[in-house]
């Protein structure tokens, strides 16, 4: 099919999809005047229920629990399935050379690198109080080892992208997930039930199971973007490396 | 003025399937596909807005002020990681075919596999 006639194509259907979602769009509600009820229930029961500040966080890992679940299982299979697409033999790592030319970028890159380390541990530490949550901070996490690379280049950060310490870390983060859920059921309530008591609002004993589920999302999705990155950059540097040294 | 929002899902939807439809790189095809995904970011929450609501976080902001729908929030957060998988896999998906054909244009590419 030549360009033209896939455009020509894509013109008309956009036209007709356009006109369905201008459609849709009709139905709903004002912009500004949500109608509910579900949100104004939990901006509500939320707090006097589990006793959580960020309700997101609450709907996440609390009430729409089983639900993340599923979603950190699709991250899970989604790593699993690059590792798989990138497999490639033979290939040799830390001979690359660390090519950050400047000592000023290394210095500062470094130290920030400590900060959004910080940061990120912080995001998810008290993602039930204030803004944040395990999703946040783990991707932040990840961040935050990226810019290692960024600064000072790809042998340091092979020490934090290190796979055969970040796939326990994944396997654990996702594992722990249904281990907090399961440990509902054991003690006679429900899967991903708070089995811990509520705690005091507003601090980080709040939120019972939901912190403890929380922190496994973190380190699943933190791993789990840590695999990623290093794949994708080893994928990058080593052809690079190979052209070096011949 | 509430009509804007939605005009702008639409445009970003609309745009970033334009973008799928011509694109000539497997690694802009992906991004194009994740703009179009992030015009559902921009959907759901502004159909969670609230007129003058803050945040769904009560530390230190009374029970039962305004606030917006925490619902849609949490799946936007899902939506978005399912962005993340689906990028990652296109990426990869993007480098092996790169490495079997050479080539990282999806017209190119057709042409190849007949």
């Amino acid at each position: 099919m030549s360009r033209r006639v896939r455009i020509g194509i894509f013109l008309a259907a956009a036209a007709s999809f356009g006109a369905l979602l201008i459609w849709g769009f009709i139905g709903l509600t004002d912009f500004g005047h949500y109608k509910g009820p579900y949100g104004y229930v939990l901006n509500r029961v939320a707090l006097p229920e589990r006793h959580m500040t960020n309700v997101v966080t609450s709907a996440v890992f609390d009430y729409r629990g089983f639900d993340t679940m599923g979603e950190e299982f699709i991250l899970f299979a989604s790593v699993v399935g690059v590792v798989l697409l990138l497999r490639s033999e033979g290939r040799e790592d830390d001979e690359m050379e660390d090519d950050t030319g400047s000592d000023t970028v290394r210095v500062f890159g470094t130290l920030m690198v400590g900060g959004s380390l910080l940061v990120a541990l912080w995001l998810i530490a008290f993602g039930f109080v204030t803004p944040g949550g395990g999703f946040q901070g783990g991707v932040a996490l990840a961040g935050g080892a990226a810019l290692l690379f960024l600064a000072a280049g790809y042998g340091p950060f092979k020490v934090l992208g290190n796979e055969t310490a970040l796939d326990p870390i994944e396997g654990i983060g996702a594992g722990g997930y249904v281990v907090v859920g399961l440990a509902g059921l054991v003690s006679g309530a429900a899967f991903l039930q708070n089995v811990l008591g509520p705690g005091v609002p507003g601090t980080l004993w709040s939120g019972g199971s939901a912190a403890l589920v929380n922190w496994c999302a973190g380190a699943e999705v933190a791993a789990a973007n840590l695999i990623l990155f290093s794949q994708f950059l080893e994928e990058y540097l080593v052809p690079l490396a190979g052209k070096q040294q011949s | 003025m509430s009509f804007l929002p939605y005009a702008l899902v639409g445009w970003i939807c609309v745009v970033g399937l334009y973008g799928i439809v011509t694109s000539k790189h497997l690694i802009h095809l992906g991004l194009c596909l994740s703009v179009t995904q992030s015009s559902t970011y921009v959907l759901l929450l502004s159909v969670g807005y609230v007129e003058g609501g803050g945040p769904p976080i009560f530390k230190g902001i009374k029970l039962g002020t305004t606030a917006v729908d925490p619902v849609v929030q949490s799946l936007v957060l899902t939506d978005i990681v399912v962005s993340v998988t689906v990028v990652a896999l296109i990426l990869a998906l993007a480098l092996n075919v790169h490495k079997e054909t050479g080539s990282a244009d999806p017209d190119e590419i057709a042409e190849l596999s007949g």
